[in-house]
């Protein structure tokens, strides 16, 4: 590659971004898409909206630092389970990407879902590609002007909705729309709904194709889970080259050429403004836009579907079969994923169903050891900071045990109310000469009254002073 | 600001500072446009890409070459608006050596803000109780709650969490005062304070026997085993214990001196221990909550540790 000359020229580092107008694509994947889309978005925006048992279904309040989750009642301390669920999208996206490469990015990333929102409004109204382009390289008239700012107006509106619905996860969705009609939202209320909505509407109006490119960590370094045998959006080469505009002309000139006819439709279709023809790009989302464009022109001119496919570089390159290809998907790599993934989402759903929402922390009081009381009996004092997790309020009996003759000198009956949480300072006696001198492990057990499932044990150290 | 000991070092600050900045803009400025040596690829189509930007002439295992593609513009705009950013933060906000910035933030002023909000949520609800007479507040189960939580906080390192006291600390519980036991004295204690003061009473007594003896004497008053000659013999030096604890032991709550005559010891009951403390004498501070949680939070705490000695805790927590 060293025979061209080297030569100094005046480079901009920075360049300004070359606007994409996207064609609309229709067939199979695009209807795929569009599915994603309105599954996502239903639950996005319903959710808030959904009532369980007298409050909103699924509610992060964080100032109460409790999570609803339909039945779940989550605290801090359940934090454990957020970074679980954490792990496990990661696991999934290494598993998709390693099989099906970034079918992620190109059917349920919300980049990709509120750009194709956006981008069905600008369609309607600004029209189909090129009256876009025209449009936009036409001086600015009164039909620019208005079409430009009604476009605008609905993508704000839009933004404007799914801001506030962000919102409504964390603050009840029928108080906020009071607030908002009332015009009474808090500073923080404010900030979020316009900050996300701004985010929309910057992201999937203006930003769209660049977020991918320069702004997703996800898409650099998914790479790092791609092989030979991950599906990807490839292009028949040996079957589509060489590329003639005018096949019928150039056959009669007994020329050899390929199926691909040079239409171009691929290209204006792709959303990030890429050409599939030239293989695997870091660009490339995944959508398959492409293959539906392909396929429509294929079948207009009587040609195989799938010069543009789902393949990988190992069956492009060797010709597998489709079964071959799907032999092939059971790799290691698969494998491992797989495993882990499972083991991860077990363990997750088990420790979730089996969690008790009760929970018993033991503090010991730290001002005195123990202590001598009446009839010679040793006495260690604790405060039990005892919450109900769950939502339904309960009687709890408490009990002690580890040393034979251990007894509560104080209730052993606590109260408690539904998502509360209480500290109950207890004193436990043991008669003299009984456990070791020094620290003695005992138990605290704390059993729901009405509900036998519903108890917890928790160690504690009891002390006989010298 | 006073942390530096010379006004150089603002100055130094400040100048590294904007330099660092001013640094920022001129390499931000001078890369937006480079003279590049590049190798210009002719090969064509298949690096299209390469053909147009070039590369930087970088390369890496034989055939890894470095594209010198532009990177967005607006990447570029955003470097300039954190230039503005700091700049006009600094401005604002302390960062610049002594400079206490337009706006006068301090993390102080931001904790008193945090403190005045919470002050104004939760100040009602202790309010509410300030104007009712403590024996009231005493058995209001919601009151109850509120004390017992404010105790756990405030109280219980030293009193337990069951407020029966250790060594030096007074069990709260029973019906035995230093200072005294009404609602009003509890408020008052807790609100200002106690010193409670035993001076060393080694050498007005005389020789190690005569502590001995008043020590078995003390022990005597709440009945004690003890040895009778020397309760005798003490009972005579007891004179000099007498202006605090009263002739007949029985104590003096102005001055915070303990009863003799009960089973109840604040520094333990025997007699070791009785002879230690009449030789070294004893000093306890109960510390002043008034200024700390507000006359309102000190009201409530009063009428549950009132409570804990005179309203029945099973019908209290109801």
């Amino acid at each position: 590659m060293n025979n061209a000359a080297p030569q100094v020229s005046i480079v901009k580092m920075y360049s300004a971004r070359e606007e994409i107008y996207p064609r609309e694509a229709k067939g199979r994947y695009a209807s795929l898409r569009w599915l994603c889309v309105w599954l996502t978005q239903l639950v996005f925006y319903g959710l808030p909206w959904m009532v369980w048992n007298g409050r909103q279904a699924v509610l992060f309040d964080l100032e109460a630092r409790k999570f609803y989750i339909f039945g779940l009642v989550l605290w801090p301390q359940d934090f454990i389970y957020l970074a679980a669920l954490l792990i496990i999208c990661a696991y999934s996206l290494f598993l998709f990407t390693a099989v099906a490469g970034r079918v992620w990015c190109g059917f349920a990333c919300p980049q990709t879902v509120y750009t194709e929102f956006f981008l069905w409004i600008e369609r309607k109204i600004e029209g189909a590609r090129s009256a876009r382009i025209r449009l936009s390289r036409q001086p600015w008239t009164f039909e620019k002007i208005a079409k430009k700012t009604a476009k605008h107006f609905s993508w704000g509106l839009l933004a404007l909705w799914t801001g506030f619905t962000f919102v409504t996860y964390f603050t009840p969705a029928h108080t906020l729309l009071h607030e908002v009609i009332s015009a009474a939202l808090g500073p923080w209320e404010w900030f979020w709904v316009l900050f996300y909505s701004f985010a929309t509407y910057g992201n999937a109006g203006w930003m769209r194709e660049q977020v991918c490119k320069y702004m997703c960590p996800y898409a650099r370094f998914q790479s790092s889970m791609f092989d030979k045998d991950t599906l990807i959006i490839t292009y028949d080469q040996k079957r589509g080259e060489p590329r003639s505009a005018n096949p019928k002309r150039e056959r009669e000139a007994d020329k050899e050429v390929g199926d691909c006819i040079d239409c171009s439709m691929c290209v204006q279709v792709c959303p990030t403004g890429i050409d599939i023809r030239k293989g695997l790009q870091y660009e490339c989302i995944g959508c398959a836009a492409c293959i539906d464009a392909c396929n429509s022109i294929m079948a207009k001119i009587e040609a195989p579907l799938g010069l543009i496919r789902y393949s990988t570089e190992h069956a492009i390159n060797n010709h597998l079969s489709l079964k071959q290809m799907q032999q092939r998907v059971m790799r290691p790599r698969v494998l491992i994923y797989s495993g882990l993934l499972m083991v991860i989402v077990l363990t997750f759903f088990g420790a979730l169903f089996m969690r008790t929402p009760l929970k018993l922390d033991v503090i010991r009081d730290r001002g005195s050891l123990g202590r001598e009381v009446e009839d010679g009996l040793i006495e260690n004092v604790y405060r039990l900071q005892i919450m109900n997790t769950a939502e339904t309020a309960h009687r709890f009996k408490l009990s002690v045990s580890g040393i034979e003759s251990i007894t509560l000198a104080t209730s052993d009956e606590v109260q408690l109310d539904g998502t509360a949480s209480r500290a109950v300072p207890v004193r436990v006696r043991v008669a003299h000469g009984e456990g070791k001198t020094g620290s003695n492990k005992i138990f605290f057990e704390l059993k729901a009254v009405d509900d036998d499932s519903l108890h917890v044990k928790e160690k504690a150290v009891f002390f006989v002073p010298r | 600001m006073s942390d530096f000991t010379s006004g150089f070092w603002n100055i130094y600050i400040t100048v590294l500072a904007l330099l660092g900045i001013a640094g920022c803009a001129i390499l931000l400025w001078a890369q937006s446009v480079q003279k590049v040596t590049m190798t210009t690829d002719a090969a064509g189509d298949g690096a299209n890409n390469a053909a147009q930007v070039g590369t930087t002439g970088h390369v890496w295992d034989e055939d890894l070459t470095e594209l010198n593609t532009p990177m967005p513009r607006w990447w570029m705009w955003m470097f300039y608006i954190t230039i503005v950013f700091g700049l006009a933060y600094l401005f604002l906000y302390p960062g610049l050596g002594s400079y206490a910035g337009k706006l006068g933030w301090k993390s102080s002023g931001a904790y008193q803000e945090e403190l005045s909000k919470a002050d104004a949520e939760y100040g009602p609800l202790f309010n509410k109780y300030l104007t009712q007479d403590l024996k009231v507040v005493a058995v209001d189960p919601k009151a109850h709650a509120m004390g017992e939580r404010l105790f756990l906080t405030y109280c219980s390192q030293c009193h337990g969490s069951d407020a029966r006291g250790s060594k030096g600390f007074p069990n709260l519980t029973d019906r035995d005062w230093l200072f005294g036991g009404d609602p009003e004295t509890i408020k008052t204690t807790i609100m200002n304070g106690r010193n409670g003061q035993m001076p060393s009473m080694a050498a007005a007594l005389g020789t190690d026997k005569d502590v001995e003896n008043v020590a078995n004497y003390v022990l005597s008053l709440s009945g004690a085993t003890s040895d009778p000659i020397k309760v005798v013999f003490g009972k005579s030096k007891f004179i000099n214990c007498a202006p605090c604890h009263g002739a007949d032991g029985t104590g003096n709550q102005m001055l915070g001196a303990p009863n003799l005559t009960d089973k109840i010891w604040l520094f333990g009951g025997s007699k070791e221990t009785i002879m230690e403390t009449i030789q070294q004498g004893r000093s306890s501070t109960m510390p002043a909550f008034k200024d700390f949680l507000g006359e309102a939070k000190v009201h409530v705490l009063a009428a549950y540790v009132w409570s804990l000695s005179n309203v029945n805790q099973d019908q209290a927590q109801k």
